[in-house]
């Protein structure tokens, strides 16, 4: 029972071999010898011995040599006999290549280059390469298709690498405009079926028009999308008030028209003359051929002027004034006026030659330059501010102990005070952008005025940073200042000059320290104005190295001095402010009182001395007693021992508080916040700079306005409540690639073209638009349901 | 002269209506506003918090089959409609909104392997282990009708799975080979096979809708261009691959499901190296599917999990599963990006939100801001250890957990012997090989 099972189950699978090797092919052997080693096997299961002796020997022999083929030959009887009676003769031999040419010789149809080509052939006696296996010829086409496949759908990498990178997508990508639709799109499968309607389809679709009423022509329809609701709204309202405008023109002109006062026309004509001149002027300048007609024109005028004597006293209105003239002094007016006005007539005009014309025109470009030069170094945004500049300058100059300063020094004065100004304003206006119910500041204040108010101000806002951040630090500066003003008074006095000299700094400096201090949008703003300024540049750099230093070193003294020194005999003026004194007079009695026995500035300075002589690194001491020499109470190690053992450590950065006497900033790390702290850089970021600056700006409403925070906090996607995302397509976002369905596409056409069109337009523009990529879909349903 | 008055315009602080919000006037000057980052940071802190609280992912549990489901498909044209293939033989349409049956079907005798709706949502296609395939009207028959396909064709041999042509009334089959049909023609118009592997799952590009890539149980990826005669390439991994699935945004590539617990992305321009290894799982993945953004995809596996992956990051961001949940068979993302389903050996469809804590339905414009807000400020403190930590953070069973511990410990091992090995061998001949180098066997021209 078990044998035949098995050997059926050879027999399949012998099957299934030769199955699979033909469909492999190649080795054309062995599948010979398989098929026969199977029709050996089926054999055995005959009882016929003799035959199965004889298949085997047969099977042994075919495996030896090439008789097999022999075996398969069939003999074929058209061979000896035709099957239409003509004699089959010579079939048994070969047949050249060259009787089969011979008749192409003959024939007159052949062209020469075939002709030429097969006798090549003829003579070639190379022998031709075999064609490659099945498998390799398979390889290669995978390989070539493959190759087409991956080029074809690389032209995804921009959309896909655009839409990465895009800060907003919103899904789905092409959204239908919503409105009312035609019945195609709403209808899927609707054809035109009978030939009366299918005629008059395919004029209209010829013709490109409308299918239906309510749908508009192509025109109509790329007219449409040409123009977004607000471009058109934005239309209409400039063509109403180009219309209101006209209408307004007409009316005055009207009324003009209707004007009969002499005078006025006089006026108006004289005006019109100015006016014209101007314009020839311009001409000149401008359209010289134009001019040249005018020209001609004012030529023909003077003609006209000399022949007709119009201007002259021979009418009879010059008559009577000339008379009239002995007595009336308007009269006499008027009639000079008339002879001016025939002489200015009847004067020949002078063409001017063109070099002088040149000469001319370098002349009027050069006035301009002169004119326009200093005014914008003088003053660029408020002209009038000119007259004060020169009031005020004495003052300022009496104020300065410095060298004598040239009229030049004073422009550039004025230049940077300009600059200042202008930047006053800007900000001024950014701020009034911000906050609209702030109050404008009256732009007419005097320069210097304007200077200390702003370093006032500056000075107040630390104040008020101070008080937010402790009122510890107000008291104990309020402190401090009282301090030192019950020392020697008169050092307040002699400060005096100091501090101006501070202030003419501060007036050189101003606009330089309020970019540093603020408004740091400014900045790159600044550095243009320089290079205009180039010829006086190094001066007044000279100026600032020279107003700077003092007041850096002033600085740097008095820190360390309060650092250096016990607290009693710091003698260093700060910059106490004698408004604030008398403001918080009381409250420092008030202090005073209250803390009358503690002194908290020294105590403070000498926590602070401590701690910095905590974080000094120690000299670690190695030294074992006893190795080496006797040890023991009161023994000391040798000095040498202790030169050698004692290690001094490096000395430890700077302190961060080391310029800032009134703070202790602790460098410790403290274990409570370090949970909290992150300790190594994320991955996009490169330095811990970029993480910072992307961690301090904060992102919420109370600190931005609204429009910022919902910039800054817009999702990346954004899908719509119950809307179906669709996969891509293909031709909304591949320009070059037209509809593959075109010919499958129902029987009206109508959207199909503009589809194409407006694929295109809409891909060159972006990706996200709305497009009815719904209708296509419909229509192709319509198709195939 | 200049005449200064004090003057409020109203437009400033009355509002519109009584249901407005107060109008706060706020000065945004920084000194008044100190200390933004800490207090931002509180706010991100709780935010993940609250996320975390809100966290609730399971929507509903759809039970009626009454054996393990074995595939799961989305109607082309209605979200709320979904169709599911038991390993009865039966399949069943849902209604989500409803979450009740709409209609049940006995399709097949034995498994249904394979489901596809057709791209207008009119109808849609079955294959089982009859060697049939049928195709059904989306619309159930009238009362008393009997429940009978449009269209049946008899295979010769077992179709494993199917899907449709993006916009065409073509689709695929596979089985012993792949084979292309025309919706009217009884035979294939077209066969591809190479070697004489079964696969176990085939799929249409969406976006270059010519394009295919089927899953060879010779652990095998082949694709293919039905403009082309041949089969363009393969590519051979080290272990099997269940099911893959292109995305839907981004034409050349997709994502695979291996029986090695991890899920392969792969860039059809080049083969030899994935894109990315998605690790995380801890049995065979069994199914995956992209989110219709093509951001993310789901997968589902034998783990008894369902896990949302970003598409180009390694490890997942969610990881869903319930007591009950057996092994999950298949899983779908909704087409409007918010629901993922959830098919299990238990009999169940699970529907779950894709974003955990999101709150659904429809949210006013306040609430959206919020949210939004919020979503920045956990992205922007997300490297910060408390709040990575608590946004990191999920319950797994205890079973994945072990067996993950399990994992990194051979994973450790194996990578402490390859050292070894490197340390004792001819430098160079143990060569260093990527994560992503170590699963490509070979890839056949």
């Amino acid at each position: 029972m078990v044998k035949p099972s098995s050997l059926q189950k050879t027999l399949s699978k012998g099957a299934k071999l030769t199955s699979a090797m033909a469909v492999e092919s190649g080795e054309e052997d062995d599948l010979s010898i398989n098929e026969q080693a199977i029709s050996a096997s089926e054999d055995e299961e005959g009882s016929d011995d003799e035959r199965k002796h004889k298949k085997l020997l047969e099977a042994i022999s075919s495996m030896g040599g090439r008789k097999r083929k022999k075996q398969n030959e069939r003999s074929e009887a058209s061979v000896q006999v035709s099957e239409f009676f003509v004699n089959a003769e010579g079939t048994g031999e070969k047949i050249n290549l060259s009787d089969l040419l011979g008749t192409v010789e003959k024939t007159s149809g052949a062209s020469n280059k075939t002709k030429k080509q097969l006798r090549n052939l003829q003579n070639s006696k190379g022998t031709l390469a075999l064609p490659l296996n099945k498998q390799e010829t398979e390889k290669i086409q995978r390989g070539i298709a493959y190759e087409k496949t991956t080029k074809e759908v690389s032209c995804w990498q921009n959309i896909i690498v655009q839409n990465r990178k895009a800060e907003q997508i919103v899904f789905p990508l092409n959204q239908e405009s919503s409105g009312p639709k035609r019945v195609e799109q709403v209808v899927a499968g609707w054809k035109a079926q009978t030939p009366l309607e299918q005629e008059i389809f395919r004029l209209l679709r010829i013709n490109s028009q409308p299918v239906n009423d309510p749908v508009l022509t192509a025109v109509e329809e790329a007219s449409l999308k040409a123009m977004s609701l607000e471009e058109a709204k934005i239309r209409r309202s400039e063509l109403q008030k180009t219309r209101a405008l006209q209408s307004y023109y007409e009316a005055k002109a009207k009324r003009e028209k209707n004007i009969k006062s002499k005078k006025y026309r006089r006026i108006q004509k004289k005006a019109k003359h100015k006016e014209f001149l101007k314009q020839f002027e311009e001409m000149v300048k401008t359209n010289p051929e134009g001019a040249l007609e005018e020209l001609k024109k004012m030529e023909l005028s003077r003609m006209q002027e000399r022949m007709s004597l119009k201007h002259q006293n021979s009418g009879k209105w010059a008559k009577s004034k000339a008379i009239m003239a002995k007595y009336d002094d308007s009269a006499r007016k008027a009639m000079q006026e008339q002879l001016q006005m025939n002489k200015d007539l009847t004067q020949k005009i002078v063409v001017l030659s063109d070099d002088e014309h040149e000469s001319n025109e370098e002349g009027l470009e050069t006035v301009p330059d002169f004119v326009n030069n200093p005014e914008p170094v003088i003053d660029p945004v408020n002209p009038w501010m000119r007259g004060q500049l020169t009031h005020e300058e004495p003052e300022v100059s009496c104020v300065t102990t410095e060298e004598p300063q040239t009229a030049e020094q004073e422009n550039e004065e004025e230049e940077l005070i300009g600059e200042f100004e202008r930047k006053r304003n800007l900000r001024q206006a950014d701020e009034e952008d911000l906050i609209p119910t702030e109050e404008q500041k009256p732009e007419s204040e005097v320069v210097e005025d304007d200077v200390v108010e702003v370093s006032d101000k500056e000075e107040e806002e630390e104040d008020e940073e101070e008080e937010d951040v402790s009122e510890f630090n107000t008291l104990f500066r309020l402190m401090r200042s009282e301090k030192t003003l019950e020392g020697p008074n008169q050092k307040s006095q002699g400060l005096n000059t100091p501090e101006r000299e501070g202030e003419e700094g501060l007036l050189n400096e101003g606009p330089i320290r309020v970019r540093n201090i603020e408004d740091l949008e400014v900045l790159p703003e600044d550095v243009d104005p320089q290079p205009i300024a180039a010829p006086s540049l190094p001066q007044t750099a000279v100026g600032e190295a020279t107003s700077e230093p003092p007041n850096k070193k002033r600085r740097e003294i008095d820190l360390k001095e309060v650092l250096t020194k016990d607290a009693r005999v710091v003698k260093v003026p700060f910059l106490p402010k004698v408004v604030e004194e008398e403001d918080h007079d009381e409250q420092i009695s008030i202090i005073k009182e209250a803390f009358a026995g503690d002194d908290v500035i020294s105590d403070f300075i000498k926590d602070k001395r401590k701690q910095e002589a905590a974080g000094k690194p120690k000299v670690v001491d190695l030294t074992l007693p006893g190795w080496g020499e006797w040890g023991g109470v009161g023994l000391k190690p040798s000095r040498w021992k202790r030169k050698r053992f004692r290690i001094k450590m490096a000395p430890s950065p700077p302190r961060q508080d080391r310029k800032l006497p009134d703070t202790i900033i602790s460098e410790n790390r403290s274990t409570s916040i370090a949970s909290h702290q992150v300790s190594q850089l994320p991955f996009p970021f490169q330095n811990t700079a970029q993480f910072e600056s992307c961690i301090r700006t904060p992102i919420g409403q109370t600190w931005n306005t609204q429009g910022v925070v919902k910039k800054m906090t817009k999702p990346k996607v954004i899908t719509n409540l119950g809307a179906i995302i669709e996969p891509m397509v293909k031709e909304d976002f591949i320009k070059n690639k037209t509809t593959t369905s075109a010919g499958k596409g129902p029987a009206i056409m109508l959207g199909e073209n503009k589809r194409a069109n407006k694929g295109r337009k809409w891909s060159s523009a972006k990706h996200r638009g709305r497009r009815g990529s719904q209708k296509r879909k419909k229509q192709q349903t319509s198709v195939t349901a | 002269m200049k005449v200064k008055v004090l003057c409020r315009n109203p437009d400033d602080y009355v509002r519109e209506t009584t249901r407005d919000i107060q109008r706060v006037p706020r000065n945004y000057d920084p000194t008044l506003h100190p200390f933004e980052v800490p207090r931002e940071y509180t706010r991100a802190l709780n935010a993940t918090k609250l996320e975390r609280v809100f966290a609730k992912p399971f929507v509903a549990s759809l039970d009626g089959h009454r054996d393990g489901i074995s595939c799961i498909t989305k109607h082309a044209k209605s979200l709320s409609t979904i169709i599911s293939g038991a390993c009865d033989g039966e399949v069943k349409v849902w209604n989500l909104t409803k979450q009740e049956c709409l209609r049940t079907v006995q399709a097949h005798e034995g498994f249904v392997r394979g489901i596809c709706s057709r791209f207008c949502g009119t109808s849609f296609f079955t294959v089982g282990d009859d060697k049939t395939i049928k195709q059904w009207n989306m619309e159930a028959p009238g009362y008393g009708v009997r429940e009978e396909p449009i269209n049946t064709i008899l295979g010769k041999a077992v179709f494993t799975g199917i899907d449709h042509h993006q916009r065409e009334g073509t689709f695929v089959t596979c089985g012993q080979t792949v084979d292309i049909w025309d919706e009217q023609r009884s035979s294939p118009i077209r066969s591809f096979s190479w070697g004489v592997d079964s696969f176990s799952c085939v799929r249409y590009n969406p976006v270059e809708t010519e394009l295919l890539a089927s899953c060879a149980s010779d652990r095998s990826i082949v694709l293919y261009d039905t403009r082309e005669s041949a089969p363009l390439r393969k590519v051979i991994m080290q272990l099997r691959s269940n099911t893959l699935c292109w995305n839907p945004m981004e034409a050349y590539y997709f994502t695979c499901a291996n029986e090695d617990y991890n899920l392969y992305t792969y860039d059809i321009r080049n083969l030899d190296v994935p894109v990315n290894v998605h690790m995380d799982h801890v049995s065979a993945v069994l199914d995956v599917d992209y989110s219709p953004t093509g951001r993310e995809f789901v997968s589902a596996s034998f783990d008894k999990t369902v896990r949302i992956f970003p598409k180009n990051q390694n490890h997942s961001r969610e990881v869903y599963h319930t007591k009950r949940m057996q092994h999950v068979i298949c899983v779908r993302w909704s087409a409007d990006n918010k629901y993922v389903l959830s098919g299990s050996d238990e009999m169940n469809i699970r529907l779950w939100k894709a974003n955990a804590s999101e709150k659904l339905g429809l949210l006013s414009a306040r609430e959206k801001a919020a949210a939004n807000y919020n979503k920045k400020l956990i992205e922007k403190f997300q490297h910060h250890p408390q709040v990575k930590r608590i946004a990191r953070h999920r319950h797994v069973p205890r079973d994945v957990l072990k067996q993950k511990r399990e994992l990194q410990e051979m994973k450790e091992a194996r990578r402490r012997k390859e050292q070894n090995v490197r340390k004792h061998s001819k430098p160079g001949s143990v060569p260093l090989l990527t994560e992503k180098e170590k699963h490509v066997v070979a890839v056949v021209e």
